[in-house]
C-alpha cells in the first residue's frame, strides 16, 4: 500500500512540474492548466494524508484505501476529459465559422477587384 | 436587391476535378443566366480551375470543413448577397442539373421552405446500393413520426431552399451529414418541404467515400443528430405558426 501511495506522490509531483513548465513555455494556456494543477494537487494531498484517504475510502465503502484514490483520480480525469471535449467542440465551431468568413470575404474582395 | 437575385445554384465540391466542369456547364444550360457557385472544400486537385473554366464563381474554403460546413458557407454567402432561392446539386455529377428548373418551379409555386429532388417519388431514379437502400428505408421509418409525414428520399443532396430556410441554415446547419438533420431542423421551425421526382445518375468521376464502416458511423451519427434536434424542438414556435381555427 505504502509503495503505491509513494508512486502516486511522485506522479503528482511530476505532473505539477510538467504543467508548470508547460505554462512557462506557453505550451498550455494558464486557464487550461488550472484543472490539471487542481487534479495533481488533490492526488498529492490524498496520497500523503493517510487519515484523509482512509476517511474518504470509508465514506465510499472501500476497504482498500489506495483503490479509493484510484477511483477519485478516474472520476476527476473523466470530468476533465469531458471539459476538454466541450472546449474542443467550441473551438471547432469557431474554426468553421472563421474559415467560412475568410472564404466569403475573399470572395467579396475578388468580386470588388473584378468590378474595378 | 432580392428582386434582382432570384436564384443561385450552389455546388459543393471536394476533389471533383473530373466531374465539376460538366456539372457546371449542364447547370448553366439548364437555367441560362442563373449564376452557379462552386464551393471548393479545399480540394487538392484542379477543382477550382475546372469550375472557373466552366463559368462558375468559386467560393474557396481555406481548409477542409466537410460537407455541412461547405454547404453552409454557400448558404451564408447566398443569404448575404440577397438571393431568394438557392438550389444545391452535388459536384460529382450524380444529380441531373436539367432537373433544377423543376425544383425551382416547385419552390416558387408551392411557397414551401424546402424542395427535395427525390429519386423515389415516382421510382424514376437510378438504383441506390444495397447498403444505401437499407439506410434510406431505415431513416424514412425514423423520420416518419418526427416529421409527421413521409419523406421518400431523406438522404438526397439535391435540395432547393427559399430565403426563410436560407436564413435558418446560414445560422445553424448540421456540419457532418447534413441532409437528414436539416429536415428535422426545418421541422423544428415548423417549415414545410415537398419532394419532386428527379433522376439520379452514376457519378461522373472519382470514387464514393462511403465504406461499410463509415455507413455504420453515418447511421449512429445521424440518429444522434436527429435525437438532439428533437430535444431542441421549439414547441412555442410550432404553436405560434399553427393556423388558428
Amino acid at each position: 500500500m505504502e509503495r503505491l501511495l509513494n508512486v502516486m506522490t511522485v506522479t503528482s509531483v511530476l505532473l505539477i512540474a510538467l504543467v508548470l513548465a508547460s505554462v512557462r513555455r506557453a505550451h498550455i494556456r494558464v486557464e487550461y492548466s488550472v484543472s490539471w494543477l487542481i487534479a495533481a494537487g488533490a492526488l498529492l494531498v490524498l496520497s500523503r494524508a493517510h487519515p484523509l484517504l482512509d476517511l474518504t475510502a470509508r465514506y465510499l465503502g472501500i476497504t482498500y484505501a489506495p483503490l479509493a484514490l484510484l477511483l477519485i483520480i478516474g472520476c476527476v480525469f473523466l470530468v476533465m476529459f469531458f471539459r476538454f471535449s466541450v472546449i474542443i467542440s467550441k473551438l471547432r465551431d469557431d474554426n468553421i465559422a472563421l474559415a467560412q468568413r475568410v472564404a466569403i470575404l475573399e470572395y467579396h474582395i475578388q468580386t470588388l477587384r473584378e468590378n474595378r | 436587391m432580392s428582386a434582382e437575385r432570384p436564384l443561385l445554384i450552389i455546388v459543393p465540391a471536394y476533389n471533383e476535378e473530373g466531374a465539376i466542369g460538366e456539372v457546371v456547364r449542364e447547370a448553366r444550360e439548364a437555367l441560362p443566366g442563373t449564376p452557379v457557385l462552386v464551393i471548393d472544400d479545399c480540394s487538392a486537385d484542379g477543382t477550382i480551375t475546372a469550375a472557373s473554366a466552366a463559368g462558375a464563381r468559386v467560393l474557396a474554403l481555406p481548409h477542409h470543413l466537410g460537407l455541412g460546413g461547405c454547404v453552409q458557407a454557400g448558404y451564408k454567402l447566398a443569404y448575404e448577397l440577397g438571393y431568394d432561392y438557392v438550389i444545391r446539386v452535388d459536384g460529382d455529377g450524380q444529380h441531373d442539373p436539367y432537373d433544377i428548373p423543376r425544383v425551382y418551379e416547385r419552390l416558387r409555386q408551392s411557397g414551401c421552405e424546402m424542395v427535395i429532388g427525390s429519386r423515389f417519388v415516382e421510382q424514376n431514379g437510378g438504383r441506390a446500393s444495397l447498403l444505401r437502400s437499407f439506410g434510406i428505408r431505415f431513416f424514412r421509418m425514423v423520420l416518419r413520426p418526427i416529421l409527421g409525414r413521409p419523406v421518400h428520399d431523406p438522404t438526397s443532396g439535391f435540395v432547393g431552399v427559399n430565403r426563410s430556410a436560407l436564413e435558418v441554415f446560414s445560422r445553424s446547419f448540421p456540419l457532418e451529414y447534413p441532409e437528414i438533420e436539416a429536415l428535422v431542423v426545418l421541422q423544428r421551425k415548423a417549415f414545410r418541404f415537398e419532394e419532386v421526382p428527379c433522376k439520379m445518375r452514376a457519378r461522373r468521376a472519382g470514387r464514393s467515400s462511403i465504406t461499410a464502416v463509415r455507413s455504420l458511423y453515418y447511421i449512429v451519427h445521424v440518429l444522434l443528430g436527429v435525437f438532439i434536434n428533437v430535444l431542441k424542438y421549439d414547441r412555442r414556435a410550432r404553436r405560434s405558426r399553427r393556423p388558428k381555427p
